[in-house]
């Protein structure tokens, strides 16, 4: 049983997980859709649906297009707001034995502070995910965290409203990961998580029209690991605070390469559509990874990818 | 809920580009009520990515399987066509809310159903039948043509009044099912007013919707919608329904599929 495995208990800015393997936001809802299918308490933390001050409609439909490997959406952040998180999701979450982060968005660097303050002390709360890198909607999100500036402004301004540990998600869609990465730590940051989607757009040539009707939307899915994997890679090389990393993963082997890149944990996002049970099957994949090549613990492989003999 | 692995008993084409598969699935086919779905794995690896939610056709709770009819439309259909005997087909489910069956037999009961939207209302027919013991008075089936009519003969057994409507008059009217309904009511002698169902193409949908909703009838609606999670986590397949004296969107795969026409936003 994975759960009782001291091989995989791992520790993230404080926050202690069974397994270095999350649920990534807007893939798992608050939990409870899946928790008839699988046992939840069998992930290493479930990263909330990104949570706003006030109820956001979200986008109009259609919110999602196939691609070849991949999913393209444009969802648009829609959640029912702060209160409800805190009056209804966390109480019916409480009852399991699993870390609970918060995604937080927000239009204005005072509404993420003011979801942050709303939530602090709040229990049932490991940690607050600080989505600065939504490609969907107009007003906040990747606006922060594509301007270095910006990226300071908010961390800094959720560090002081809150004393849980702060993990900016950051974007991919920037032209230096590694800088990026450096600012949140310089500002404070516990933890940095990426990647979020890769903005794209999807055209169907029969009726042509977008197949999104934001035009826009994130590309997530197995096609951009690679590119996943490279960004951890340079951020993890940049920063001394943990690196948790996402992109693509699907299986137990998607997950170690991250880490051996340099994610001390992995969130898996996309997969959980196909597979609701991906996230326990990768922990339980991974053990076997520690297992077969004689590792003492999970932390051992983070960052062990051996550089190339030139 | 859960997620099966469920052997394939037969695969066989039931009209042009339409295929019926039935699974042995004796959970589900116990767990299934009309107008749910499932939610199918059809490609191998990563490609193509996401499952296909398909409704339920028929359960057949003695027997221990599940039958789907669906379109072949893309890849993701096409690789499901070609699955055999003796393979396997992973499912989870049954997902989403269902028809609302009537609880007594007092009132006609019309069932809508365009192209493959035909598919879950065999299901329903059977289920007020065995259940409610109300046989449904008319079927109203449309199709593009004589060849993706589905299941006819299907329909024909578990009702005496079957009218039939095809775009280009190779089978029944030339016409849609919406005239069907409209010719319907407007010769009915009946006092009570008809429940209708309906399951089809969404401007078929609405145009139902728009000519119950004129005439005050009660009218569920099977919407279907692009989908990803099919569990209700990742907000995809939304339809913007009534809010007090607003609109919201609502979750596809969650609060429906089925919907009260007087509730969705046309």
């Amino acid at each position: 049983m994975v759960a009782e495995n001291n091989r995989l208990k791992t520790e993230i800015a404080g926050i202690s997980m069974k397994n270095p393997v999350m649920v990534a936001s807007g893939t798992f809802g608050f939990g409870r859709e899946y928790a008839d299918f699988i046992n939840i308490e069998e992930l290493g933390a479930i990263v909330t649906k990104g949570t706003s001050l006030l109820p956001w409609p979200g986008n109009p439909p259609d919110r999602i297009a196939e691609t070849p490997a991949g999913m393209l959406n444009a969802i648009g952040l829609q959640n029912d707001g702060v209160e409800s998180l805190i009056s209804e999701k966390l109480p019916w979450l409480r009852q399991f034995d699993v870390a609970v982060i918060v995604n937080v968005v927000g239009k204005t660097l005072d509404e993420y502070a003011e979801v942050a303050r709303r939530l602090d002390g709040v229990p049932g709360i490991c940690g607050l995910e600080i989505n600065i890198s939504c490609p969907n909607v107009k007003e906040g999100c990747i606006a922060f965290g594509t301007d270095a500036g910006m990226t300071a402004a908010v961390v800094g301004s959720v560090k002081a409203a809150t004393k849980l540990p702060v993990i900016p998600k950051l974007s991919p869609n920037v032209t230096d990961i590694a800088a990026m990465a450096h600012v949140c730590e310089d500002s404070g940051a516990d933890a940095v998580s990426l990647i979020n989607t890769l903005m794209g757009t999807s055209i169907d040539a029969e009726t042509r029209t977008f197949r999104l009707a934001n035009i826009t939307g994130g590309l997530s899915g197995p096609a951009i690991k690679p590119v996943a994997l490279r960004m951890v890679w340079q951020a993890a090389g940049a920063v001394s605070i943990p690196v948790i990393g996402m992109g693509g993963i699907s299986c137990a082997q998607d997950a170690v390469e991250f880490m051996l890149a340099g994610a001390s944990a992995v969130q898996v996002g996309t997969a959980n559509f196909i597979n609701p049970n991906a996230g326990p099957k990768i922990a339980r994949g991974i053990d076997d990874y520690l297992a077969r090549h004689n590792f003492e613990h999970v932390k051992d492989i983070v960052g062990a990818v051996k550089s190339n003999n030139l | 809920m859960s997620i099966y692995n469920l052997p394939i008993i037969s695969q066989e084409e039931a009209g042009r580009r339409t295929h019926k598969l039935v699974l042995r699935a004796p959970e589900l086919a116990g767990a299934c009520a009309p107008g749910q779905f499932v939610h199918v794995l059809c490609g191998t690896y990563h490609d193509p990515l996401l499952r296909r939610p398909i409704s339920v056709h028929n359960a057949d709770v003695k027997e221990g399987t599940i039958t789907l009819l669906y379109e072949v439309k893309g890849r993701g259909t096409a690789l499901l066509a070609a699955k055999r005997p003796g393979e396997y087909a992973n499912v989870f489910g049954p997902l989403g809310q269902g028809f609302k069956l009537p609880n007594t037999c007092g009132s006609p009961i019309l069932l809508l159903g365009g192209g493959i939207g035909s598919a879950p209302l065999y299901f329903l027919a059977r289920r007020i039948s065995e259940t409610v013991g109300c046989q449904t008075s008319t079927f109203m089936l449309g199709a593009q043509n004589c060849d993706s009519m589905v299941c006819r003969e299907e329909f024909a057994a578990l009702g005496p009044d079957i009218r039939l409507a095809t775009d280009d008059g190779s089978l029944g009217c030339r016409g849609f099912v919406t005239e069907l309904f409209a010719e319907y009511l407007a010769s009915s002698e009946s006092s009570t007013p008809p429940l209708v169902y309906a399951c089809g193409p969404t401007p078929m949908l609405k145009a139902v919707a728009l000519i119950a909703n004129k005439h005050n009838l009660p009218c569920q609606v099977s919407l279907e919608a692009k989908m990803a999670c099919g569990v209700g986590a990742c907000m995809s397949c939304v339809v913007r329904v009534k809010d007090g004296g607003g609109e919201k969107y609502v979750r596809c795969c969650k609060e429906g599929p089925v919907f009260d026409a007087k509730e969705v936003v046309w």
